[in-house]
Order: structure tokens, then C-alpha cells, then sequence
């Protein structure tokens, strides 16, 4: 048991470590909202005086807000769906014993290590452009009109990219809670007459619902904030605009700081809330 | 004694290590055009007979864009030369952030810059920015097709032309399209083009009171003519198509017209890069009989930021990449066809660059498209396809995004312009101008 005395070392020692990561998460976050606040316009000349809630206001009136929010909540919702249905499946099959798997895993597993940037712009290019695109082939080949990605499908397009980028993290995550089933329970279930449909739906999915509800959470995080598959697929037409992508178009394109600081501290509460809603739904499995 | 000589050793040392540094490297923003890059390629002949090194950050035009407009707004100092255009240069120079031009070296000829240009690069007749290169827009088309259409281009088409042309050129079986055009979201792309063409049809950005004018007439006749003509003659999903992916379509003989920057000309004709380089043609950008053409203006120009510490080099350098004598360096290597063209008045009056086929169109192009008066109606801002003031890059890049969706055919192009309207004159009312 720890002493009274040994306690209060071992703050002293974490004690750099905290105020680093609280100072890597407040001074951002305090500049944010302090030029939230703030007419802000590095193009005429910088800073412009106090405005209370304008800015707040202002965005939230904006015609692109309630557009934006709602493309995020598309594209979070749909990558999560995709990758987490298709993650499951494919770790079913990896686990599967077979000839060559440690080199399928690693293949399976690279697309995660490949760049946003450029794994949208090899998508673009190669695969969806509606003249040279792969697919374009593919389609005139069935005789069919070739689709055009990036403006007729553009919110489709970005979660497939955005999907093919993460099915490999909810693969992994899911692979490896499915090789922690115990065998014998499988085995034994099978024994007793259960169909392979019903081992998956009662034996292999409860257990795998913990490492889904990790898999949930991380990737929320992660694509809340995507940016790089809209810069360069779309540039945020077509209705692909999130609400990371609006704020990039205040604070950068149109150089107003103070109106882009009140949309982050929007998205800080967008994020808040989805994280809320989502420890909801599947909190109890973390309690378990 | 020891100590005192000890000192003015150190400061000795100091002021020539400053001095050292002063005269050893400049570092220079760029963009990643063809010219540009070839530029880089000659630095070696300007350390050679200044000592000055040369550092050189080349980024795709939007990311330039955005790196120094962070740094100068933000007094960064990374940069002692930056490569902007005509839409930044009025507007920094005002700002105070860029050093004056405005004394340059006699044999250097300052004089001799196109007026366009030097117009457009000055503020209040204070050269801010020298041109490299200088550009406006024309039709490229092939030949061959326009014959076999049973048409004759004309050296001044108007835009009703343009259209019966485009449609009757258009081959869909043999994948030729009548027209490419930019139709891609973002200010300098798509935007541009939209904006300089709608100038001929009598539209404007905003009225003397800096309401916008989306609401009007001449602008749904703008983007009705465009979606009609391109729906019918132009290739699939030309909603996303800019300069790039025009420029590959015409060079791989997939258009027969394409109404894009005068400095495509020399690409189009390099034969080691086109498919069609024999077969084209140039002719002045359409109009509609209002007096205005539908060609912008453009300048890609070397600046000094204010404050730094590098300001006799970055001059040095300024002079020797835009002066005639690099002009006639990259014709020596390279042919005349290849130099940066646009910026000096005394490469038009030069015999080998007339023999140039696209020489004589591009400095038409040039010399019939002003900065200062380039709407029917009277308008308060400077520049053909963009208006000169800060907030423009922000406004135009979302409006042309919600036109891109027009083009797609996500969204009518009379709820396009509502948006437009809406988008505008918030972020005037923002900005402070209604």
C-alpha cells in the first residue's frame, strides 16, 4: 500500500507530464475563444476591438451551418456504419486458417498506413474520374454511362474513400477481439446443434461488443475532424461541406479569424454532444 | 586593453557574419507553373554573378496563396521574395506590407512593363510587385474540326457564335467534345472564368453601393447560356474540370474549342506534349456585342515583404529574373516560344517573337482587357475577373461553389444565385462595407 509520502512523490513526478498536456489543451483552447470574441482580420489590419457574440451569432445564421453540420453527421455516420458491418466480416475471414495469412494481414492492414492526401487523389484520379477513371472503363464496358463521382456523388464518394482509410483499423481492433474467443465455447455450441448464423449472432457478436464500442469511439473522434479527403476531391462543393471544412473557409479563405474561432468552438460542442450521445448508447457495454 | 580589444574582436566578427549572411541567401516563394520552374533551373547563372544563393519553396498555387498570406499577415518573415498576383498586390501594397518598387535601375527599364500590367501591379502609381509573366484569356481551337464543321472562326467571335460552333463541333461517338471550359469550385478557378465571361453579358459583382448583384437579369443569363452550351457540347463532369484538367482533355484532342489563359497557348503547340499541336488555332475571347470581352487579366509577380533583412538582394534578384536579359537567356536555351510572356512591351516589338503564332493574339488579349473599367455597368472595384478587395478570394471561392452544384445539376441555377445573393452580402455586411 501506497504511503501518504510516496502518494504525494508520485504527483510531484507526474506533475510535468500533466501540465504539459494541460497546456497543450488550454492555450489552444483559450486562444480559440478568446478570438472568438474578437473582430479579428489579419487583411485589414489585424485586430479590430471586442464584439461580444457577433461572431457566434453570425455563424450560426449563416446559410452553410446547418448544411455542414448535417454532411457531418452523414459522413461520420456512414463511414461508421460501413466500416464497422464490412470490419466484422472481414475479420471473421481473416481468422479463418489459411495458406499465406500473415501476408494477407499486413496487405489488408496497409491502406491505414497510406496518407489521406493521397489516397484521396489516387482515388480521384484513377479511380472515379468520369474520362480516365478506372471505374468510368468499367462502366462503359457494361455499356453503362460512367457516374460522375466527385459532383453527382460527392458525399458517396468521400465515405467510400473515407471507409476504404479506416476498414482496416476496425478490422485489426475486431480481429484481435475475435482471436480472444475461447474455442471450446464455439465448439461445444456447435455440438449442442447451433446453425454457424446463430454461433455468430449469440456467441461471437456479444463478445465482440466491447472492441466495437473502441472502434466507435476512436473513430468518431478521428473523423469529426476529417479534412484532407474534401480539400482535395471536392474542395468542399457539391454539398460535401463539414463543419472542420467551414471553419478551414472562414479562418483561411475569407483570413476572418473571429468568425472561424466561434465556428471551433461550435464544433467543440458538435463533438461534445455526438460523444455524449454516443457513451449513451453504448456505455453499458464498457460497464460490463 | 585585452578585454576592451576583445570585444570589438567579437563585434568585428558579429557584423561580418550579419554581413556574410546578408549577402548569402534569399529565400523565394513560388508557384509551380512551367515558367517558373524553368526559372529555377537558371538560378545557378545569378549566384554566379551576384554570389547570392538562392533558396527556392515551390507550392501549388492555393497553398502559395495561403503560406504568404499567413506570413505576411502575421509579419512571419520566411520569405524575402514572394510570387503573387494581380488580385494581392493592390491590396498588400496599400497595407504597406510590400516594399515600393520604385527604384529599380536604369538599365533595368521599368518603363518598358506593359501598362496593363504595371496598372494592375501598382497602387496609387507605385509599382508594388514586377511582373514574370503575364497572361490573359483566348480561344485555343483545332482547326482541322473547325473546317469540318463548315465554319470559319472569326478573329473577334461573340459568344452566339462560340455556342453554334461548340454544338456543331461536338462528336460524342468519337469522344469530341464542341467545348471546355472551367467549371471547377474555387475563386481562381472556375471563378474566374464565370466572372470574366458574365462581364460580357453586362453582369457585375456588385453595384456603386456594394450590394451584390446575383439578383439581376445578367447573371442568370450568364450561367443559363454556360450550362446550356456546356451540358450540350462540353465533357462529362465538366462541374470539375480547371486549367489541368482542360489543358489534358484538349492535348489528348478531346475539344474543339477551349477558352482558357494565353499562356496554354505554348503548351498546346509543344508537340512533345500534344497530341494536336498542329491543329490550333487562337482567336480573341467571345463577347456580346456590350462592348466588354470576356478575358481576364493576370499577372504572376515577384514582391519584397516589408521588413526584410535581405531587401538590396531580393531587389537584385527581382531585376534579373524580369529583365530583358532573362527573357533572352530562356530564348537562346529554349526557343522564343518558350519564354515568360506578357510582361515586357519590348518582347511584342522583338522580330523573332513575332514569328511566335500565338504572339499577336496574346498581346490583343492583353491590351483589350482593364482592370480599371472592366464591367458594363459602373462598378466600384479594380480587376476583370475578381475585385480587388480582401474579403473577394473567401466570397468568390463559396459562390462558385454553389455554381459548381448548378453545373452538376444538384441544385437550379435560380437557387444558386439566391444562395450566391445571400452568401455576398453577409459576408460584406461582415466585412463592414453595407
Amino acid at each position: 500500500m501506497a504511503t501518504h509520502h510516496s502518494r504525494s512523490a508520485a504527483r510531484i513526478m507526474m506533475a510535468p507530464a500533466v501540465i504539459l498536456l494541460l497546456g497543450w489543451m488550454l492555450v489552444p483552447l483559450t486562444m480559440t475563444l478568446y478570438f472568438s470574441f474578437k473582430k479579428y482580420l489579419p487583411l485589414r489590419g489585424g485586430d479590430l476591438g471586442w464584439v461580444g457574440f457577433d461572431n457566434y451569432v453570425r455563424f450560426f445564421s449563416s446559410s452553410a451551418f446547418w448544411p455542414s453540420v448535417s454532411t457531418t453527421l452523414i459522413i461520420v455516420g456512414g463511414v461508421l456504419a460501413i466500416t464497422l458491418v464490412l470490419g466484422t466480416l472481414l475479420a471473421l475471414l481473416l481468422d479463418q486458417p489459411m495458406w499465406g495469412q500473415g501476408v494477407v494481414r499486413i496487405l489488408v492492414i496497409a491502406p491505414f498506413f497510406v496518407m489521406p492526401t493521397v489516397s484521396a487523389l489516387v482515388w480521384k484520379n484513377m479511380f472515379m474520374d468520369p474520362n480516365y477513371g478506372l471505374f468510368s472503363y468499367l462502366w462503359e464496358f457494361f455499356g453503362a454511362e460512367p457516374i460522375q463521382w466527385m459532383s453527382q456523388a460527392s458525399l458517396e464518394s468521400i465515405i467510400l474513400i473515407v471507409s476504404w482509410q479506416w476498414l482496416p483499423f476496425a478490422t485489426l481492433i475486431l480481429l484481435t477481439a475475435i482471436q480472444s474467443l475461447d474455442g471450446e465455447q464455439l465448439e461445444a455450441s456447435e455440438m449442442d446443434g447451433a446453425t454457424a448464423l446463430k454461433r455468430f449472432w449469440f456467441i461471437i457478436l456479444p463478445h465482440l461488443s466491447r472492441a466495437m464500442t473502441v472502434v466507435l469511439l476512436i473513430q468518431t473522434i478521428f473523423l469529426l475532424s476529417i479534412f484532407a479527403e474534401i480539400f482535395v476531391t471536392t474542395g468542399g462543393a457539391f454539398g460535401s461541406k463539414t463543419l472542420t471544412y467551414l471553419i478551414y473557409q472562414r479562418v483561411l479563405e475569407s483570413q476572418n479569424v473571429g468568425l472561424g474561432s466561434a465556428g471551433g468552438v461550435y464544433a467543440i460542442i458538435l463533438a461534445n454532444i455526438v460523444a455524449i450521445f454516443l457513451m449513451r448508447i453504448v456505455g453499458k457495454n464498457l460497464d460490463k | 586593453m585585452i578585454r576592451k580589444s576583445a570585444i570589438s574582436a567579437a563585434i568585428a566578427l558579429s557584423v561580418a557574419a550579419s554581413s556574410m549572411a546578408y549577402a548569402e541567401t534569399i529565400t523565394i516563394a513560388t508557384v509551380n507553373n512551367g515558367d517558373m520552374i524553368r526559372m529555377q533551373g537558371y538560378t545557378d547563372q545569378f549566384t554566379a554573378q551576384t554570389g547570392i544563393d538562392v533558396e527556392w519553396v515551390t507550392l501549388e498555387e492555393n497553398v502559395l496563396r495561403q503560406r504568404v498570406t499567413t506570413d505576411i499577415t502575421t509579419k512571419g518573415g520566411a520569405f524575402d521574395i514572394m510570387t503573387i498576383g494581380m488580385y494581392e498586390t493592390p491590396i498588400w501594397g496599400s497595407n504597406g506590407w510590400l516594399v515600393a518598387l520604385d527604384d529599380l535601375s536604369a538599365e533595368y527599364n521599368a518603363a518598358d512593363i506593359l501598362p496593363a500590367m504595371a496598372g494592375g501591379l501598382s497602387h496609387d502609381g507605385t509599382l508594388y510587385a514586377a511582373p514574370f509573366y503575364g497572361e490573359s484569356s483566348m480561344i485555343m481551337y483545332r482547326t482541322d474540326l473547325m473546317e469540318k464543321a463548315g465554319l470559319e472562326m472569326p478573329d473577334a467571335p461573340t459568344w452566339s457564335f462560340i455556342a453554334k460552333a461548340a454544338r456543331e463541333m461536338t462528336d460524342r461517338d468519337n469522344d469530341i467534345n464542341g467545348i471546355c471550359l472551367r467549371g471547377k469550385a474555387g475563386w481562381g478557378e472556375g471563378g474566374a472564368f464565370i466572372t470574366a465571361m458574365s462581364n460580357s453579358f453586362g453582369a457585375r459583382w456588385f453595384d456603386e453601393n456594394w450590394d451584390a448583384q446575383f439578383d439581376t437579369r445578367e447573371w442568370s443569363d450568364t450561367l443559363n447560356f454556360y450550362k446550356n452550351m456546356m451540358d450540350d457540347a462540353g465533357p462529362a463532369g465538366y462541374a470539375t474540370n480547371g486549367f489541368n484538367e482542360n489543358l489534358s482533355l484538349f492535348q489528348q484532342g478531346k475539344c474543339g474549342m477551349w477558352i482558357d489563359a494565353t499562356v496554354a497557348a505554348s503548351f498546346v503547340t509543344n508537340p512533345a506534349e500534344s497530341t494536336v499541336a498542329d491543329k490550333v488555332g487562337f482567336a480573341l475571347a467571345p463577347d456580346n456585342g456590350l462592348g466588354v470581352r470576356s478575358n481576364w487579366l493576370w499577372a504572376w509577380a515577384l514582391a519584397i515583404p516589408a521588413g526584410t533583412q535581405k531587401e538590396g538582394a531580393a531587389k537584385q534578384f527581382i531585376e534579373w529574373a524580369t529583365s530583358t536579359d532573362y527573357i533572352e537567356l530562356v530564348a537562346e536555351n529554349e526557343g522564343w516560344a518558350n519564354v515568360p510572356p506578357g510582361a515586357r512591351t519590348s518582347l511584342y516589338e522583338n522580330a523573332n517573337y513575332k514569328n511566335v503564332p500565338f504572339a499577336q493574339m496574346t498581346l490583343d488579349s492583353i491590351l483589350s482587357a482593364d482592370p480599371n473599367n472592366s464591367t458594363v455597368d459602373p462598378s466600384p472595384y479594380v480587376g476583370v475577373q475578381f475585385a480587388a478587395i480582401p474579403e473577394f478570394a473567401g466570397i468568390a471561392t463559396e459562390v462558385s461553389q454553389e455554381f459548381s452544384a448548378a453545373y452538376a445539376g444538384q441544385q437550379s441555377i435560380r437557387d444558386a444565385l439566391i444562395k450566391a445573393q445571400a452568401i455576398t452580402n453577409d459576408a460584406m455586411e461582415a466585412a463592414g462595407y453595407r
